[in-house]
């Protein structure tokens, strides 16, 4: 620790020095002026940058927040354009800086305007996101500014104009700002092809990825860099890398009130929560989901008898809210924000000295992001509190204080280029003109993540763009592509290039209903509805279950939904009755392998126990003397009897989403084996299963093998059936029909609304299975599903991992360690299948009502 | 979370239901279909072929094989009742050039069905016309046993009447869960039967067009599921 410091104490001593020409020859007289006037002196990393760009070798720099790292990458380019009169060959355009932000504007200001104007350069930068000016979107095209900053959105869109070639002609350079967040992602992989094809329009180009620190990177160096021969060697951008800064403070809050056994509301630690925010300037309180930044803002309100400048932000929350917050934290006015991850990434709004992280932080990496959030000086340590809401997350939380002391990254699952965004770019690159099959295919595989797309493959995602690749070639007359005489192919029809326009991008929202205020008066007259303040918006599917006079809480507000218009949610202010808080899960993340790992190995050694809080490690060891603490590659199975039911809990510890895929499979095999199970709740810690067979029976006596029921081979016919009835799948479907272009997200003129396109992709869905099961679509659905909303990757690894490794415990009544799960029974729903059984639910209450129930009354 | 429930009914308790309509008894099959037995007839509104190919004509790509589907769902409720006659009350052909865009594979599954039955297309408004390719006979509005079978219900309060054309779809909520599917609706002297079409959308029947035809009372519905036919309480049911 003492080296990290020192290193820092005397980086900031040479700030003080004069500046020093000789260390950076590349420099400009006019650069070096400016960085003396300010006291400061460059980097070594913003030299190091310098020189590889003016040796036009690309480079990554990965750098902590604080590090100067936004003026780092726009430096070469500032001094590129203020040294030379470049002859034209297009537009003009230098340099695209790409963020994944949309909000731009403050970052940029004070990283680029500034300098340029501070040294009068003459260099023009410009802006362009959606919400830019038709009108100067427009000129843009004709007219560029010498610096475009700009979102990978919006590349795609210039691209699929037929004057591209013109406006990147003269492209010098291209900074990736914040690529660890982009690179991984769909929109990494349209970025990617987008990159390869800004290369074939401007062969010099150079690219500088800026990346806060990574587990792997030689990802994002490959990513950087084309790819010349991909199934042999991997290329690889320059590393520049600045050691991390001075090391976080983190202290885990402990109570003497002992900490809560299941939960995520954290109401148990409000009061310490206050206190802290009380004794700093400016403290940023991290949640895990909207519910939890709802619930918790008016916890710290109700308590607030100071009336602390205390606010609220998140994605739910209407954009001109947020702004306003993020306004008054740059003013600092405020005191604390509640916040989601939607403070997570980027732009500094104020001299925030403090993070509270409540809730355990499911992942290393995203812990370190959020920590740096505090402090932006490089040589100051960051000050960060975690709050567990529950004793799992004691775990969590001591295994992620763990993570952050010693550095360590969470390993993002290598993916390979998604195949719905590649139709979605060889629709966009035939709308900008014919290409030639050949050469776009070895375009595509020179960009890192479709390196290993074979050349069938790219042809079958050609076929489809043309005509949606079927076995059954009946649409050959409709298609959108057609080929030339001379071997390449062009859009069938001008009026596809609208059609692709309006649809372009990779993010796929959940549909999303605005909530808007409206007087209780004004409800008896239904024409007025259309008045009133728009609050922010929610996920459909929470509205969906609210009936009218339902309370809930949203933007801190106590709300009374009164009823839906379109696509609009009505609400009334409430009395003080007890809300609802919005069961949406938005923004949660699922605990990662890493953090896994180590709360696994931390359970394991009974010697670490100490280092927990006095309520936990006792809980622990009760365990240990009731049942058994599980070494650290087994998983442990606990079987037990409780009330009239029988019980199975496994602790996997792979997250939720994982052990969500794990309880609809598990269920299907038990009760296969007629272990009648009736039901089955997960966390991320683990899963439980209750069913009426007596388990621990059936084990001993062999008729239920447990090796057997966790069989990797679970992950064959199992999968596939429940697949064809999952709703996440279904949704995983619908966002690759959407960005492969099978389905519009808006016809021209009118949007669709989110829910006609889930009505329709589901259709689409069945029919697909039914009549052409390897359909690529079908294909790229299931390779989403294998790392997202199912995690079928993971689930197999775990699977995998405790093949022969499975401990056993049967008990006669339930243990300590699987009372937070049991815990969870009926707190948390589970989205699957269990559609059949709900219409069989309410068909059997009108049988009950008719045969001499209650009488129906109808509504 | 929603328990699986140990004592399951077994699969055939609803696989159809009993519906009247003014007297008559109708059987009401999970798949969409409504046979009449008392006249050995079977009833499907709306199979909108070749409404895939249609989409694709403007550019969406959707899959081609919701004419081979929706005749397969046919021909498994035709398996069921082995009904005398087929009476297809409109929109059976999503536009009417979509007759000529039949392939000949599911043009051999019509012909299969067709054979030693009586086969009846009733015009709807997709289809006003309906080309001799499909066989069968093409009329507008007929009446069997003073029920009238047209494709779209009249407005009013209009009784004897068992029509399509509104794609009837009901939204139930239940146990935090919500869930959306094509139904039957009627009010025991008119019944709206749900498009047997693959890829049709669906109408709430809560929302305003339904009012001028039941008004707002003695609603009886039938959702369909994957596994039966389901009698739902109106109150059960959401609007949009």
């Amino acid at each position: 620790m003492r080296d990290t410091t020192r290193q820092h104490v005397h980086q900031k001593r040479t700030r003080r020095k004069p500046a020093v020409a000789q260390d950076a020859p590349m420099l400009p007289a006019v650069f070096a002026q400016w960085f003396a006037s300010r006291g400061w002196t460059p980097r070594d990393h913003q030299l190091a940058l310098l020189k590889a760009a003016s040796e036009r070798r690309p480079a990554l720099l990965i750098a902590p927040t604080g590090a100067g790292k936004t003026l780092a990458g726009f430096l070469p380019s500032l001094v590129s354009l203020a040294q030379r009169g470049r002859a034209k060959k297009g537009a003009g355009l230098h340099t695209l800086y790409i963020s994944p932000l949309k909000a731009l504007a403050v970052d940029v200001a004070r990283n680029v305007m500034a300098p340029i104007a501070e040294m009068g350069l003459p260099i023009r930068t410009e802006t362009r996101t959606g919400d830019t000016p038709l009108s100067v979107r427009q000129r843009q095209r004709t007219r560029p500014p010498h610096i475009l900053m700009t979102t990978p959105e919006q590349i795609a869109l210039l691209l699929s104009h037929e004057d591209a070639g013109h406006l990147f002609a003269d492209l010098d350079t291209i900074i990736l700002d914040e690529l660890h967040a982009l690179a991984a992602s769909k929109r990494g992989d349209l970025l990617a092809l987008d990159l390869a094809r800004l290369r074939t329009l401007s062969p010099e180009l150079m690219t500088l990825g800026l990346s806060a620190t990574v587990a792997l990177p030689s990802e994002l160096r490959a990513y950087l860099v084309p790819q010349r021969t991909p199934r042999r060697c991997t290329e690889l951008a320059d590393l520049v890398r600045v050691s991390g800064g001075a090391k976080p403070q983190i202290t885990i809050l402990e109570l003497d009130e002992s900490v809560p056994w299941a939960g995520h509301t954290t109401r148990y630690a409000v009061h310490e929560i206050y206190q802290a925010i009380e004794a700093r300037r400016l403290s940023l309180v991290f949640v895990n989901t909207r519910m939890q930044a709802e619930l918790l803002f008016q916890e710290l309100w109700r308590i607030n008898d100071l009336g602390l400048p205390i606010a609220l932000h998140h994605g739910s929350l209407d954009a001109s809210q947020r702004r306003k917050v993020e306004a008054a934290m740059a003013a600092g006015t405020l005191k604390a924000v509640v916040a989601t991850s939607t403070l997570d990434l980027g732009i500094d709004w104020g001299d925030v000295d403090l993070v509270i992280h409540v809730g355990a932080p499911k992942g290393a990496s995203r812990f370190t992001q959020r920590i740096g959030r505090a402090n932006h000086r490089l040589e100051e340590p960051s000050q960060a509190i975690l709050v567990p809401s529950n004793r799992f997350e004691v775990l969590e939380c001591r295994a992620a204080v763990d993570a952050a002391e010693a550095g360590a990254q969470d390993v993002t699952l290598s993916r390979s280029g998604a195949l719905d965004v590649l139709a979605q770019h060889v629709l966009g690159t035939a709308c900008a003109g014919a290409f030639n099959p050949e050469a776009l295919f070895a375009e595509v595989t020179s960009a890192a993540p479709y390196g290993a797309l074979s050349r069938a493959n790219f042809d079958r995602v050609v076929d489809f763009v043309s005509t949606g690749g079927y076995a059954l070639k009946t649409y050959d007359r409709f298609a959108k592509l057609k080929a030339t005489p001379d071997g390449r192919m062009r859009l069938a029809h001008p009026r596809f290039v609208l059609t692709y326009r309006l649809n372009a991008g990779t993010i796929v929202a959940a549909p999303v209903i605005k909530v808007r205020l409206v007087r209780r008066r004004s409800l008896d007259n239904r024409k007025a509805l259309t008045g009133g303040r728009v609050l922010g918006e929610v996920d459909e599917y929470f509205i969906e279950q609210l009936r009218a006079g339902d309370a809930f809480v949203l933007a801190g507000k106590v709300l009374r939904f009164e009823g839906m218009s379109e696509n609009e949610a009505f609400v009334t202010h409430a009395g003080a009755r007890d809300p609802i808080i919005p069961s949406y899960n938005s923004g949660k993340f699922p605990l990662s392998t890493h953090l896994a790992e180590r709360v696994r190995a931390l359970l394991a050694d009974t010697q670490t126990w100490d280092r927990l809080p006095a309520p936990v490690a006792e809980w622990l060891r009760l365990q240990e003397a009731h049942s058994v603490i599980p070494a650290r590659e087994e998983v442990l199975i606990e079987t037990f009897p409780r009330g009239r039911r029988h019980y199975l809990v496994a602790y996997p510890f792979e997250g939720r989403l994982a052990h969500q895929t794990l309880g609809m499979l598990l269920t299907r095999r038990l009760d296969r084996a007629g272990a009648q199970p009736l039901g089955f709740v997960a966390n991320d810690y683990g899963i439980s299963v209750w069913g009426l067979a007596d388990l621990s029976a059936m084990i001993e006596d062999g008729r239920l093998d447990l090796a057997a029921l966790f069989a990797e081979d679970m992950l064959g016919d199992d999968l596939d059936a429940w697949l064809a009835e999952s709703n996440l799948m279904k949704r995983t479907f619908r966002q690759v029909a959407i960005i492969a272009g099978l389905v519009e997200r808006r016809h021209p003129g009118r949007e669709k609304t989110g829910r006609q396109v889930t009505m329709s992709t589901n259709l689409v869905y069945d029919v697909l299975r039914r009549h052409e099961p390897h359909h690529i679509l079908l294909e790229a659905a299931w390779a989403d599903a294998a790392t997202g909303l199912l995690h079928i990757a993971r689930l197999g690894d775990f699977l995998h991992r405790i093949d022969g490794r499975i401990r056993h415990q049967p008990l006669d009544y339930v243990s300590p360690l699987s009372v937070p799960i049991l815990l969870e029974i009926g707190r948390e729903a589970v989205a699957g299948s269990a559609r059949e059984e709900l219409l069989r639910d309410a068909a059997q209450e009108l049988i009950r009502e008719a045969t001499g129930g209650e009488p129906s009354c109808s509504s | 979370m929603l328990e699986l429930k140990p004592e399951r009914l077994d699969f055939d308790d609803f696989q159809e239901q009993l519906i009247s309509v003014c007297g008559k008894i109708f059987r009401a099959d999970m798949t969409g279909a409504l046979y009449w037995p008392a006249e050995d007839a079977l009833i499907v509104a709306d199979l909108h072929l070749e409404k895939g190919s249609s989409l694709a004509r403007r550019g969406q790509l959707i899959p081609p094989y919701d004419t081979r589907e929706t005749l397969r769902r046919l021909a498994e409720a035709l398996d069921r009742y082995d009904a005398a006659t087929v009476i297809c009350l409109g929109d059976s052909l999503h536009e009417e050039e979509a007759c000529e865009r039949i392939g000949a594979e599911e043009l051999q599954m019509l012909e299969i069905m067709q054979e030693n039955r009586e086969w009846i297309w009733v015009t709807g408004n997709h289809d006003p016309s309906i080309g001799e390719r499909l066989g069968g006979h093409v009329t507008g509005d007929i009446e069997v046993e003073g029920i009238l079978l047209r494709h779209q219900p009249r407005p009013g309060r209009v009784t004897h009447e068992i029509a399509g054309h509104m794609h009837p779809a009901a939204k139930l909520c239940l146990h935090g869960y919500s869930i959306r599917r094509p139904c039957f609706v009627g009010n025991g002297t008119r019944l709206v039967l749900p498009a047997f079409a693959t890829y049709a959308g669906g109408l709430n029947i809560l929302a305003e067009p339904f009012e001028p035809l039941f008004g707002n009372d003695g609603l009886r519905v039938w959702m369909l599921g994957h596994e039966g036919l389901y009698p739902m309480a109106t109150r059960l049911l959401k609007e949009d």
